[in-house]
């Protein structure tokens, strides 16, 4: 065996390299990973880094007139800001949790559907993938012109049915619901491709054996299917609700700047934005987002932990 | 096949119903994805006109003059060829950059620098737009393609790590440790035996990177320029304060997202697999 190994390896022996191949292949553990972690850590630390010392200062953007240190004030202006900041925290929170809730049940209910094999299987995927690449600008205008209050399809298949119009986005209390249905659209079927992956890895032995013993269906999937789903079902979450938090592109493109007229939909990434980019106000903004930044930071860490737990 | 056929005819009636009610479901299921990406390629269709007229909801004349509007009048192929130029370049650099990253972390169960990485898919991008657009427009690289590139390369980058770590992670080593026992360095194994084993890996990577990087909306929002801005910020053109083409909207959203879709439709198979990357683990 030995021999065998030293008569093939004889004549391809490599003779000394030169000291920079020695040197990287040495060391292509950092070589190969160090780029891409400078490339990120450079456009993440410094950043970051940056937006803490600007959300301790007023700035407003100009060179010419150098920003004054003013300590906490931004957060303190922030965090009693009850007539912009608090209720764009409530939408976020809401428009988060009720697209995730909604998300996971309907995402649930349709990759078991999809679960086991059958005539048109291919159709189906082709439309749950649509949605998913299609441009979330170019959906929020697709949407907001079936959302029409006057000319709108929506309108028109309510009238059908002896519904009066409803104002969908341009109503302050339906706007931010309206959007929500649009991101259930758009992406209950991430759900349903991350579920129905996982779904279709469990062991059939185990449903068989639920069977045998006399199970009925809800019984196999709450006792049986859900619980070797655990950790799938906690990826799917964590990946939709870190989108959710950070959706922007379906309000912008829907309600333009602010949210609407009544920041009906302003959520914490919508109200940073406007901060930023229509008033200049670095200093709040930066405030602002090291807020949101902690917040994201703060749930995922819940969430990994608790996985980390489970497992 | 006929352990199947004896399964199914033990238990006939509910296993009858269970599949009218599946294909019932299902039904509802794709008529609410696809009609609306079908009434807007409808409405794209239609003139103002007919698009405000209910008894022209259905049947119209078809015409393809907001196509022509927005093809000529609009500038959109120089918008068309900035999507494309920045989706292409930096979904290649990405994979540059991105693909020996996930090999290393994959192969040396780097975990701590993967979530360096992976960092940059859970903050939001607001939180780092302001400090790049402060840097950029000081830099004066703001409405040029390398900030946008750059920007975008730090969505697709987590993105091809990701995926490319789950690939390289059930990938067998032993072909490249027989390669290194033949006389091959390690970075040569890699080379010559690991990269081209893993092109159905990089390639799915590539078309979600490049899907991620066309739809991509707010980086480009702030940091293109006239000259290089890209389509989803170019469909904006169509709405001013006072009314909305709403036929030249259509007509441009559905030039932005059909290229899209029928790049996911030729390459389902590994857009599905990317999507789905490690979940189930």
């Amino acid at each position: 065996m030995s021999a065998s190994v030293k008569i093939q390896q004889a004549p391809r022996t490599v003779a000394p390299s030169r000291p920079f191949s020695v040197w990287a292949n040495k060391h292509r553990k950092w070589l190969f990973a160090a780029p891409a972690m400078i490339f990120v850590g450079l456009l993440i630390v410094f950043p970051l880094v940056w937006t803490v010392y600007l959300s301790l200062t007023d700035s407003r953007g100009s060179v010419r007139a150098p920003a004054d240190f003013i300590g906490i004030g931004n957060y303190l202006t922030v965090l009693s800001d009850f007539d912009r900041f608090w209720p764009a925290v409530g939408r976020t929170v809401y428009f988060t949790f009720t697209a995730l809730a909604v998300e996971m049940v309907l995402g649930m209910i349709i990759a078991l559907l999809l679960w086991r094999p059958f005539r048109g299987e291919k159709w189906v995927r082709v439309a749950i993938l649509l949605p998913l690449v299609a441009t979330p600008v170019a959906v929020g205008m697709m949407w907001r012109l079936i959302f029409d209050p006057n000319m709108g399809f929506a309108n028109q298949m309510l009238s059908w049915v002896g519904i009066p119009p409803q104002p969908w986005l341009s109503g302050q209390a339906t706007a931010l619901p309206t959007t929500i249905f649009m991101d259930i659209w758009q992406w209950t079927p991430m759900v349903v491709l991350i579920l129905l992956a996982g779904l279709t890895s469990l062991p059939e032995e185990t449903d068989e054996a639920a069977r045998v013993d006399g199970a009925n269906a809800w019984q196999r999937f709450f006792l049986v299917t859900l619980p070797l789903l655990k950790a799938t079902v906690i990826v799917a979450i964590l990946l939709r609700s870190i989108d959710a938090l950070k959706t922007f592109d379906i309000l912008y493109a829907t309600k333009g700047k602010g949210g609407g007229s009544f920041h009906e939909v302003e959520t914490l990434n919508v109200y940073a934005y406007g901060l930023s980019f229509d008033y200049n106000e670095y200093g709040l903004s930066s405030a602002v987002l090291i807020i949101f930044f902690l917040i994201i930071i703060g749930f995922m860490w819940i969430l990994t932990r608790r996985r980390k737990g489970q497992d | 096949m006929s352990e199947h056929a004896i399964k199914q005819r033990r238990k006939p009636a509910g296993v009858r119903a269970y599949s009218w009610f599946r294909v019932a479901a299902l039904t509802i299921v794709v008529l609410a994805l696809l009609a609306p990406l079908a009434w807007l390629v409808a409405s794209s269709l239609k003139t103002n006109v007919d698009i405000y007229d209910p008894t022209k909801t259905f049947i119209f004349v078809p015409t393809f003059e907001n196509y022509v509007n927005v093809l000529t009048r609009n500038n959109y192929f120089v918008f068309i060829f900035n999507s494309f130029w920045v989706a292409f370049v930096s979904t290649v650099l990405s994979l540059v950059l991105g693909v020996p990253a996930a090999y290393a972390m994959s192969r040396f169960t780097m975990h701590r620098s993967a979530l360096v990485v992976l960092m940059a898919r859970v903050i939001p991008g607001i939180t780092l737009l302001v400090p790049w657009y402060y840097v950029f427009s000081n830099l004066r690289m703001v409405g040029g393609f390398s900030v946008l590139i750059l920007s975008h390369m730090f969505v697709a980058l987590p993105l091809i790590v990701y995926i490319m770590m789950s690939y390289f992670d059930s990938m067998p080593l032993e072909l490249e440790e027989s390669a290194q026992v033949d006389g091959l360095t390690p970075i040569g194994a890699f080379a010559h035996i690991t990269l081209p084993l893993s092109i159905g890996g990089m390639a799915t990577a590539g078309i979600l990177s490049f899907i991620f990087s066309w739809n991509n909306f707010m980086f480009a929002l702030v940091l293109s320029g006239a000259r290089t801005k890209t389509l989803p910020v170019a469909i904006f053109d169509f709405v001013s304060y006072a009314s909305i083409d709403w036929g030249g909207l259509m007509a441009a959203a559905t030039v932005v997202t059909v290229p899209i879709m029928v790049i996911a439709l030729f390459t389902q198979k590994y857009i599905v697999s990317g999507m789905t990357a490690g979940a189930i683990k």
